[in-house]
């Protein structure tokens, strides 16, 4: 027995009813509601966000540019030059050089510390990989990302530039925003 | 003696030529702030703010936008017909510039002891004029896509010269229904024929085929069939860049503006005030802007609202139902006036 769709079937309409009358009503109809609906939009306002006026706040986990911490009470620099961020950088933009602490000259709480740390940031992809691989949490991703310049060796950011207390340029979202 | 055009009132040679110049320098003046208009409304309708960065709200940027065009390099396609490439954008912005000539801003005043009609030329054949300037102004456009050498800019101009006369048509059509019912062409007649009741009410229908047609007259959405920029990339100023380019943009607008300025005359009463309000003369300009600016948002709205139609969908619907509906409020309008 052949199958039976039975109700399941629907019936197509390819078209509207060809009839000018009724063209006429529903080109005028229709026209009207499309316009009270863009007219909604006027009443609505614009959803612009004026961007270097205005920014959108970040979230606190956002990876911006990378920040070099210092301890709060010594002032001590946190980063011991152990090149664990330089492995672990997937786009090889971190070049550390270390040096050895001497008793008259203490930079870093710990043996070492590192003579040269710089990133490029033009090669950097923001994945974090450095953060997550320093052992006493000297790098972190910071929430700026308005680094654009004009020449690329002003991209390179040195040891001090990292360290140094950065503009905070960039609005954060507070918490359950 | 018979004259073709008789004009109804006559002024000294000079107040011709200084209304000549005040109106020209006047919507010369209007027109920047106009494109700056369509595209800050074009944005609310969208969620955006549009131009807002040069000058105070982005007024300026017209400004910026023409220097940049007059900086242009002149060039032209190698395929192209050289005199006629120039012609083409000269003749659509003649016309559309004589147009203006005719919009009534006013009756006639008495301004420092000399009777001055507030508008360019006050002919009997007002309406005729103008469509005699619209047929002009399909030169403009035809020639310019023909003289480009360029397949898509043929095509746009092909689209136009079936578009234009199709629904010229009916927009003659409609039009006729009220220069029966005022019993006058003269576009200042018929203004004060509506002293009784504007003829939007008793001409519905004719308003409303007048309306349409106008949208496709001006090449605007959802009638801009001529520059679909999705498929023939400009249409038929594809080829036109710098100024020629700006000479066919500012004949769209002014256009616009002529349409505008004819819909509120013939249809919403010219100068005329609703509720029997007779304020001064002065005041009249500024009513006829008024009721002029009501058409621009109504063509901006359109254009934010509708998608463009498709090409035999356009021709049906200019052949099969406005031109028989124009055909039937114009024989009723005859009916009940005569009757």
């Amino acid at each position: 027995m052949a199958y039976d769709p039975g109700s399941d079937v629907i019936e197509v309409v390819r078209h509207p009813p060809r009839n000018a009358a009724a063209s006429t009503y529903r080109i005028f109809g229709e026209t009207l509601r499309g316009m009270k609906t863009t007219l909604a939009r006027v009443v609505e306002g614009p959803l612009t966000i004026q961007y270097p006026e205005e920014k959108t706040p970040v979230y606190p986990r956002f990876r911006g540019r990378h920040k070099l911490h210092r301890f709060e009470d010594s002032g001590l620099e946190k980063c011991v030059g152990c090149s664990l961020c330089a492995a672990a950088c997937p786009a090889d933009c971190i070049r550390v050089v270390s040096a050895e602490n001497s008793p008259e000259t203490r930079i870093s709480a710990g043996e070492r510390y590192a003579a040269v740390y710089e990133i490029n940031l033009s090669r950097c992809i923001f994945c974090g990989y450095c953060e997550i691989a320093c052992p006493f949490d000297a790098i972190t991703m910071g929430h700026d990302y308005e680094m654009s310049d004009y020449t690329r060796s002003d991209l390179i950011f040195t040891k001090e530039m990292l360290l140094a207390e950065p503009l905070e340029r960039t609005p954060l979202r507070t918490e359950g925003e | 003696m018979s004259t073709i055009a008789a004009v109804s009132y006559f002024e000294p040679w000079w107040i011709q030529i200084v209304k000549a110049i005040l109106i020209f320098a006047v919507i010369f003046g209007v027109l920047p702030i106009l494109t700056v208009y369509e595209r800050k409304l074009l944005g609310r309708f969208q969620h955006r703010y549009g131009p807002n960065r040069v000058g105070p709200y982005g007024l300026m940027q017209p400004l910026a936008e023409i220097v940049k065009f007059a900086r242009k390099e002149a060039f032209r396609p190698t395929t192209s017909v050289g005199f006629l490439f120039h012609l083409a954008p000269a003749l659509s912005i003649l016309t559309a510039v004589g147009g203006l000539a005719l919009i009534p801003w006013g009756g006639v005043q008495n301004i420092l002891g000399t009777n001055v009609g507030l508008y360019g030329i006050d002919v009997s054949v007002g309406p005729l004029y103008v469509f005699a300037l619209g047929g002009i102004s399909f030169y403009g456009i035809l020639l310019g896509g023909w003289a480009s050498g360029s397949k898509y800019s043929f095509l746009g101009s092909m689209r136009a010269a079936a578009q234009l006369i199709s629904y010229e048509v009916s927009q003659g059509l409609a039009l006729v229904g009220v220069l029966i019912t005022a019993q006058t062409l003269s576009l200042t007649g018929i203004v004060n024929a509506q002293r009784g009741i504007w003829y939007f009410i008793p001409q519905l229908c004719g308003f409303l085929i007048f309306m349409v047609a106008s949208f496709a007259e001006t090449n605007r959405a959802p009638f801009d069939l001529v520059e679909a920029d999705a498929e023939l990339v400009g249409g038929y100023f594809t080829e036109y860049g710098g100024t020629p380019f700006v000479a066919y943009l500012f004949a769209e607008y002014v256009n616009m503006m002529v349409v505008s300025a004819m819909a509120a005359t013939l249809f919403l009463g010219g100068w005329l005030l609703p509720f029997g309000i007779h304020p001064p003369g002065w005041v009249d300009p500024f009513v006829v802007v008024a009721k002029m600016m009501i058409f621009m948002t109504l063509f901006i709205w359109i254009r934010a609202t509708l998608p463009r139609l498709r090409y035999d969908q356009l021709m049906s619907f200019g052949w099969k139902i406005l031109l028989p509906l124009a055909t039937l409020n114009l024989l009723v309008t005859a009916i009940i006036v005569v009757a």
